[in-house]
């Protein structure tokens, strides 16, 4: 039965895709009469033939898949380097930014959380900090970092570390008194404490808080790169539309897409390793 | 001076604003010899279980100490066993990991294969083998319980409390953990401090019964001896006469005296300081006194005989 239903979900999603390349290539044919008349015209104004057609059509965007696909990794000066290139300066600034929010917000969430004190006291902080668009850091980061790709990294720093931040602290605070005691009557060290009891009971909420911050360091990251150029996907779709490519921006539209998927897919892999059943 | 010396304990629960504080038990003084097995029943609310966390060191009382083996109990030690009301098992770990995790705290220079046979001798003494690998959320209610036992008698503690730990099961279940604790308890000579609501259960398993008045200013009312030679079992105990007259003392406890003594009613003729030692269903004055320095108040003259002798059917 389940899997049953699996196959109709998918049929159905098929079904769904071909309906949309379908109302995408109607939409998109050559209007072959009405550009006739305007062909002289056109001529005229000293337009050459090769006119851009506006919107590509789902063939177009096929066959340029491929060719990124054929060769990601070209690299032919700063403005031609192949998706693959660009896709992992992307990702190596968030894989930057991320694990350097990691090693911040994790210590402090643990400390934040065992200490009601210090909740409170940094409470204010963390409710001003966190509603701030990473990007209004840019300014700040490009003048005292003087390194577009750096501040690129602690944008993305700025951005993952308020779930994780949150999430942990959260965690932390709400372990089971119960499971607390079982150590405090076992004379466990605190040391052992936090690495296997309390690391552990908060680690299905940690998690949560990693997985909403790499969702959003992917969002981030393209809108930072377009701002400071130079490589990435962002500045891939940036550049691309200043040359006028869209089939090339639909693309990597379908890029970032598709890696954010997989991004979220792994840390829910994650998740699940660490979550228990009480 | 008994194994466990319990002084004059008293605690104070902070009241919240403009609340008065709360005295929820007051002067409360008894003591545990080395093997022993002692009950305490009484309503909720008396602060039975603030007395049992004070034990384990996990509260500070207000005022008044307690003394284990002639030291003070300051905090918690991994002498005093605590089995929780909630078996407080760690979810993540295995049944074998959750026994571990108490055993490598207690010998931490041990080697892996001396803690896994070490665990494996208290999971098969609980009934579990073959449950070494499984996870608490795979395990029944009665089960889970097991294991919380078995960490607790793992550390082989001086002492085991057990904070009314077959509360939450089933009555099929709950007689046979019942069993099995009065075996092992008689194999191990282990000194237990009980919490139980079940009147039954305390008369299976105690020595003695510690009755604590309703709180708030609760106080132990009476100490009960359990007049059965150990060895009762659930299935023959009922055929002793003696197990209906402890019985009905126990309940008409519970029922009756257990709220005369907030209105001071009963409070006349009490002494805190040594309260009254009854041998349901025995004249008082022939009440065995299997270890005299057990029960310094049977040394005393009954407080109230005439208590005493309403039992007698």
């Amino acid at each position: 039965m389940a899997l049953r239903d699996t196959l109709k979900a998918a049929a159905l999603s098929v079904v769904f895709l071909a309906l949309l390349l379908a109302v995408w290539h109607v939409a998109t044919l050559p209007k072959e009469k009405a550009a006739a008349s305007e062909d002289e015209y056109a001529k005229l104004l000293g337009k050459g033939a090769k006119k851009s057609e506006g919107f590509p059509t789902p063939a177009q965007l096929g066959a340029t898949i491929l060719e990124h696909l054929r060769e990601p990794f070209y690299d032919r000066g700063a403005n031609d380097k192949g998706i693959g290139i660009q896709l992992g300066w992307s990702l190596a600034r968030v894989g930057a930014g991320f694990l350097l929010a990691l090693l911040v917000a994790i210590p402090l969430g643990f400390l934040i959380g065992m200490s009601p004190l210090l909740h409170r006291a940094l409470n204010p902080f963390i409710q001003v900090l966190k509603p701030i668009s990473p990007l209004a850091w840019m300014p700040i980061a490009l003048y005292t970092i003087k390194d577009s790709s750096v501040s690129g990294v602690f944008v993305i720093f700025i951005c993952s570390i308020w779930p994780m931040l949150i999430n942990t602290a959260y965690g932390v605070g709400a372990v089971r008194r119960d499971w607390l005691a079982v150590a405090k009557t076992l004379e466990v060290t605190s040391v052992r404490k936090a690495l296997q009891v309390i690391l552990p009971a908060a680690a299905p909420t940690i998690l949560t808080g990693m997985r909403i911050s790499i969702g959003i360091a992917w969002l981030v990251i393209v809108a930072a790169e377009m701002l400071v150029g130079g490589t990435g996907i962002g500045y891939f779709v940036w550049n691309e539309w200043n040359n006028l490519n869209l089939t090339n921006v639909i693309f990597a539209i379908l890029v970032i897409g598709v890696v954010g998927m997989l991004l979220d897919f792994a840390f829910a892999r994650l998740q699940k390793l660490v979550t228990y059943v009480e | 001076m008994s194994f466990l010396e319990v002084q004059g304990l008293k605690k104070v629960f902070a009241g919240a604003g403009s609340r008065p504080d709360t005295v929820v038990f007051d002067d409360v003084n008894f003591g545990l010899e080395r093997g022993e097995f002692v009950c305490i029943i009484g309503h909720s609310g008396c602060g039975k279980t603030t007395i049992l966390s004070v034990l384990a060191g996990l509260e500070q009382p207000t005022s008044g100490l307690a003394i284990m083996d002639n030291r003070e109990i300051a905090g918690p030690s991994l002498d005093r066993g605590v089995v929780f009301q909630g078996h407080a098992l760690m979810p993540w770990l295995t049944v074998m990991k959750n026994v571990a995790f108490a055993v490598r705290s207690r010998w931490p220079e041990w080697g892996a294969d001396k803690v896994r046979s070490h665990c494996q001798t208290f999971i098969d003494m609980v009934g579990l083998a073959g449950a070494e690998d499984r996870k608490p959320a795979e395990l029944s209610g009665g089960m889970k319980q097991r294991v919380g036992i078995a960490r607790a008698f793992a550390i082989q503690p001086k002492m085991l409390l057990l904070d009314e730990p077959f509360g939450a099961l089933d009555a099929l279940t709950r007689g046979t953990i019942q069993d099995e604790l009065v075996k092992i308890v008689q194999a191990t000579h282990q000194t237990v401090f009980m919490i139980t609501h079940d009147v039954d259960e305390a008369i299976l398993l105690a020595d003695r019964i510690l009755l604590m008045s309703n709180g708030p200013r609760a106080v132990i009312a009476e100490i009960v001896r359990n007049t059965m030679p150990r060895g009762r079992t659930r299935h023959t105990m009922h055929h002793d006469p003696q197990y209906y007259r402890i019985r009905n003392h126990l309940v008409d406890f519970l029922v009756e005296r257990s709220k005369r003594y907030q209105s001071g009613e009963l409070r006349d003729a009490y002494d805190p300081k040594h309260p009254p030692a009854v041998s349901p269903g025995l004249e008082p004055e022939a009440a065995p006194p299997a270890n005299p320095s057990a029960q310094p108040a049977a040394a005393r003259p009954p407080a109230r005989p005439a208590q005493v002798v309403n039992l007698h059917p």
